[in-house]
């Protein structure tokens, strides 16, 4: 599959022309039976006249389209022990001292679904697709409770990772990509994303100086392809960087570099938010 | 991985015992057993067939899981907490049971059809598929979605008319909230919140039925009458396997 593969479907991130089945290069049209491929019906868009009313219906297209809220949703992503939870906390301490109002949120935080992913880690019972849709479960539960309410009412809204890890993680354990890709076609499409690029090695000694074990599902353990928990960090974090390269491409994502020292990196970051919010008035 | 067919009314086109869209994250591979479904809506007798049908199996030699749609032991603690807190909303209520049904894949149905059972469901992917587009979901998003369920060998539907089915589950201790559709909100008036959201449902069901080959049954007969139209079917069915048991005919 080549690097920038746009979503069907949607419109192309790079171009912003929409995309048809037959450009794709996997052939995901004629691999797919008919029943489920379900030709994507391009349903008129269900908006109020404000602009507000993607999620009062559940469809779920709305990933492909600029979101058309007064606030602005920002998103950080990257590896674990990519700084990128860093670089966020430090960019709002920079948005919140310059007066705007701020809405944080941060994957699998929910309290819906709290209570089963902790049991199903714990048991060992998660599958990589149950811990797809559970990890989509909580998604669609902030982007209702959280995200959407505070976009509506014209707040900045900073994301530690979005949809784009699922994308990821999920596929480097073996979840189908156009599936995991349509499973978030609701996701409110952010405004900026911003990837922290750092290679295993870096992320792993990171890890490894502030904590004496590497969490089970952060090591991708659960998928037996080592007994050596660095090694399956090795291993699954390489394919999740993997990964990330073709997202970045695909959705024209912002790249910071990772490794560059936290200020010089935290300046490039306020750089590019600020150019984003130019015009923006909260 | 996938039948390259595709034809239409078959299954949506894909062959019993394969996946029907992106599967799971493995193959389907050395599936032996059936899958047999018995679908319709709320109290049209699906539970009781399905008791009959598991016992004629045993007795026949076959061996029998029986599946469904109660929340397994992974997430029945999150459904439950998300629906008595009115925590709910079309989407996560979508998410949750497809999250549930493919734990229920993955460690009941898949396991068992490769040891050889008969996997008996009492609702399938259909009915979450009906439940979905009367909240008002992509039908063709759920579809995709739920795109990691095996193709069954049988489709059973139970077709019966809302006003026979009120009638019937007020006889048998009443209409609870969850089968009037109350989480969308329509009002106070239990029965006519059940007719209404089970005429929604009974039209999303008809929707599928060439899709999904459905075999209809008329679901206003007698218990037996609908026991015997089943053990007919099924019986041809598992008789025209090559694994048939020997010495029955």
């Amino acid at each position: 599959m080549s690097a920038a593969v746009p979503l069907r479907g949607f419109p192309d991130a790079v171009t912003g022309n929409p995309t048809v089945a037959a450009n794709e290069p996997d052939g995901g049209s004629t691999a797919e039976p008919a029943a489920l491929r379900g030709e994507r019906q391009r349903s008129p868009r269900r908006r109020s006249p404000t602009g507000t009313a993607q999620l009062d219906h559940p469809v779920v297209d709305n990933f492909g389209t600029p979101h058309q809220y007064p606030g602005r949703l920002i998103v950080v992503e990257g590896i674990d022990g990519s700084g990128k939870t860093t670089q966020l906390g430090l960019l709002a301490k920079w948005l919140e001292s310059s007066g705007y109002a701020l809405s944080q949120t941060e994957w699998n935080s929910s309290a819906l679904v709290k209570a089963a992913v902790k049991a199903g880690k714990k048991k060992n019972l998660l599958t990589p697709t149950t811990f797809s849709l559970l990890h989509a479960t909580d998604f669609a539960d902030r982007q209702l409770y959280t995200i959407v309410p505070a976009l509506k009412a014209g707040m900045l809204v900073l994301a530690d990772r979005y949809a784009y890890t699922a994308f990821a993680r999920d596929v480097a354990r073996g979840v189908n990509r156009d599936w995991v890709r349509d499973l978030y076609s609701f996701a409110v499409k952010p405004d900026l994303v911003v990837y922290f690029r750092v290679s295993v090695e870096v992320s792993l000694e990171r890890l490894l100086a502030r904590r004496v074990k590497l969490k089970f599902y952060e090591a991708g353990m659960d998928m037996g392809w080592s007994a050596d928990p660095a090694e399956s960090f090795r291993i699954f974090q390489s394919k999740v960087l993997h990964e990330y390269d073709q997202i970045v491409a695909a959705h024209g994502i912002h790249v910071i570099d990772a490794v560059e020292g936290i200020t010089e990196q935290q300046q490039l970051f306020r750089d590019l938010v600020g150019d984003h919010l130019e015009g923006y008035r909260p | 991985m996938i039948a390259t067919t595709t034809r239409r009314g078959a299954h949506g086109g894909v062959r019993p015992g394969h996946y029907y869209g992106h599967g799971l994250a493995h193959p389907a591979e050395d599936i032996r057993g059936p899958i047999i479904v018995i679908e319709g809506t709320d109290g049209v007798g699906r539970t009781t067939q399905v008791r009959l049908l598991r016992e004629w199996l045993e007795v026949r030699g076959y061996g029998v899981v029986e599946t469904g749609l109660l929340p397994s032991t992974l997430m029945e603690p999150t459904i439950e907490l998300a629906k008595t807190s009115n925590l709910l909303n079309p989407l996560t209520f979508v998410l949750l049971h497809a999250c549930d049904f493919a734990h229920r894949m993955e460690t009941e149905i898949i396991p068992a059809l490769k040891a050889g059972f008969v996997v008996l469901a009492d609702r399938y992917i259909y009915t979450a598929v009906a439940r979905a587009c009367v909240r008002g979901v992509d039908s063709q998003w759920i579809r995709r979605l739920y795109g990691f369920a095996l193709a069954p060998h049988l489709v059973f539907y139970l077709k019966i008319d809302p006003d026979t089915l009120a009638r019937r589950m007020l006889a048998n201790g009443g209409i609870s909230y969850w089968e009037s559709g109350m989480d969308l909100r329509c009002g106070d008036n239990i029965f006519d919140n059940f007719r209404s959201y089970q005429r929604q449902l009974l039209r999303a069901y008809a929707s599928m039925a060439d899709e999904f080959d459905f075999r209809v049954l008329n679901g206003r007969q007698p218990v037996a009458t609908i026991q015997a139209q089943l053990q007919r079917q099924i019986g041809a069915f598992l008789d025209s396997r090559p694994d048939a048991p020997e010495g029955r005919e």
